[in-house]
């Protein structure tokens, strides 16, 4: 039970008439690498926003190591504290240079010294290739940066679980590799991530599982290597064919 | 004909250098008093509990929607019998809560001009709401909320011309009060226009500087 970190139960979710999220039910274990695929306005960031919080759920539950995001009673900041997450469009503090941005939850929400985070930060911000952008402010960063800064931000909660909704999607094209490889890396150090990508072959390469989702419904979840030779639905065939193939 | 004599001016300008100085400190008093009034009120206009919010758009629907010169003469005539708050205080009073609707809805637009995103992200990060205005929103919208402030205060020192109807001695009473005694209405209303003026004008280019040098920062 303690190596599944989110579970998702009979998840139905609506926007007025429009049925966002049907009856999604799975599991995502610990150090698992889970990307959420399909077609525009299938769920897939509804999806992965009601994991933290930031979108409500109207029937179901979700479980995040146990404990129910979407009840009253759960301290949903406490939650928080252990899921990281980094948006499409970065959304960094632009009042605050780079190492501030990433040392302002470690130290009002985490409560830890500020000279102890400030350390840490720096040790993630070089891992990310940002060692000499500390004092940069996030207008003077290109977005592959400001992503790398956001990842940055993410880790220096020391989350068990990071979100990432299209974290490439408002990239430029030659932007993207080195926010994949920033992704890479966390893979490799074992963290769990749910990550919303339309980046087919980085999919392929690091998940464990591919989600497969359109309008609201999760019709498959397989490993990669099946999903991308022979997926199990025909909505996946067509789907497939349409973005491999243009 | 009428011969100007500008000899009124200067025979009483220690008298229109106290008015001056009463209006500025009645202005200044007031946008003190309204920045609290205006932050909070603002505050709750965005808050997420529909109560709170009501109460504080019906707050700015109000005092916007009362003439201040009523708003004035109500405050002196009305709760000042029962207050005991004098010519001086009700003025201030009067200014500072007509000017906090509107700083409340300058707070109000320069919170709502900073991205959705902002506040999410520092959500997601675990912050409380309080935490995530305090440490992202609001360091934010003062830069913005700042220039539209300076107006205000500008603006502000123009209506309070208006305390003179509830006998405060400011700069438009003190001319009134000459006019009535010495009839150089021409020099001494053309004298108090300049003053106004002179305030408002040095005010507005003090803000101009210092609008220039936060924005090279």
């Amino acid at each position: 039970m303690n190596n599944i970190t989110f579970s998702i139960k009979n998840v139905s979710k609506r926007f007025g008439t429009l049925q966002v999220l049907k009856d999604v039910t799975f599991d995502i274990p610990k150090s698992k690498v889970f990307a959420i695929i399909g077609p525009s306005g299938a769920g897939k960031s509804t999806l992965v926003r009601t994991l933290n919080g930031l979108e409500g759920i109207d029937e179901g539950e979700i479980l995040f190591e146990g404990i129910s995001v979407h009840q009253k009673k759960t301290d949903i900041n406490k939650l928080r504290m252990n899921i990281g997450f980094v948006s499409q469009s970065f959304n960094l503090y632009p009042h605050l240079n780079v190492l501030s941005n990433v040392t302002l939850a470690p130290i009002h929400v985490r409560r830890i010294p500020e000279k102890e985070v400030e350390e840490s930060a720096r040790k993630i911000l070089a891992s990310l290739g940002l060692a000499d952008k500390e004092q940069a402010y996030p207008s003077q960063l290109s977005g592959g940066q400001q992503q790398r800064v956001a990842i940055a931000r993410a880790m220096a909660m020391e989350p068990h679980v990071i979100l990432f909704d299209e974290p490439t999607s408002a990239l430029d094209p030659e932007l993207i590799k080195e926010v994949l490889d920033a992704i890479r890396q966390l893979a490799r150090i074992g963290m769990t991530m749910v990550v919303v990508t339309h980046e087919m072959n980085f999919a392929r390469e690091i998940c464990d599982q591919i989600v497969f989702m359109d309008h609201g419904v999760v019709l498959e979840i397989t490993p990669p290597k099946e999903f991308f030779s022979k997926p199990k639905t025909p909505r996946a065939k067509e789907f497939l064919s349409k973005i491999l193939h243009h | 004909m009428y011969t100007t004599d500008w000899s009124v001016i200067v025979d009483n300008f220690p008298m229109f250098m106290k008015g001056a100085y009463l209006t500025l400190k009645i202005s200044f008093l007031a946008l003190v008093l309204s920045i609290p009034i205006g932050a909070a009120v603002g505050l709750c206009r965005v808050s997420r509990n529909r109560i709170v919010s009501f109460f504080a758009a019906c707050y700015v629907e109000f005092f916007r929607g009362v003439p201040l010169l009523v708003l004035l003469m109500w405050i002196f005539f009305v709760l000042g019998r029962f207050l005991r708050l004098g010519s001086y205080w009700s003025a201030i009073t009067g200014l500072a809560i007509f000017s906090g609707a509107f700083v409340a809805e300058i707070v109000r637009a320069g919170i709502q001009a900073i991205p959705k995103g902002q506040m999410e992200a520092a959500r997601a990060s675990g912050m409380t709401y309080g935490q995530a205005m305090r440490l992202v929103v609001l360091p934010q919208a003062v830069r913005k909320v700042l220039p539209p402030l300076a107006s205000q205060f500008i603006i502000l020192i123009k209506d309070s011309s208006l305390v003179s109807v509830i006998s405060v001695v400011d700069l438009t009473l003190i001319g009134k009060n000459l006019v009535a005694t010495t009839f150089r209405s021409i020099e001494i209303f053309s004298f108090i226009a300049v003053l106004y003026f002179c305030m408002t004008f040095s005010l507005s280019k003090f803000i101009a500087f210092f609008e220039r040098r936060t924005i090279r920062e």
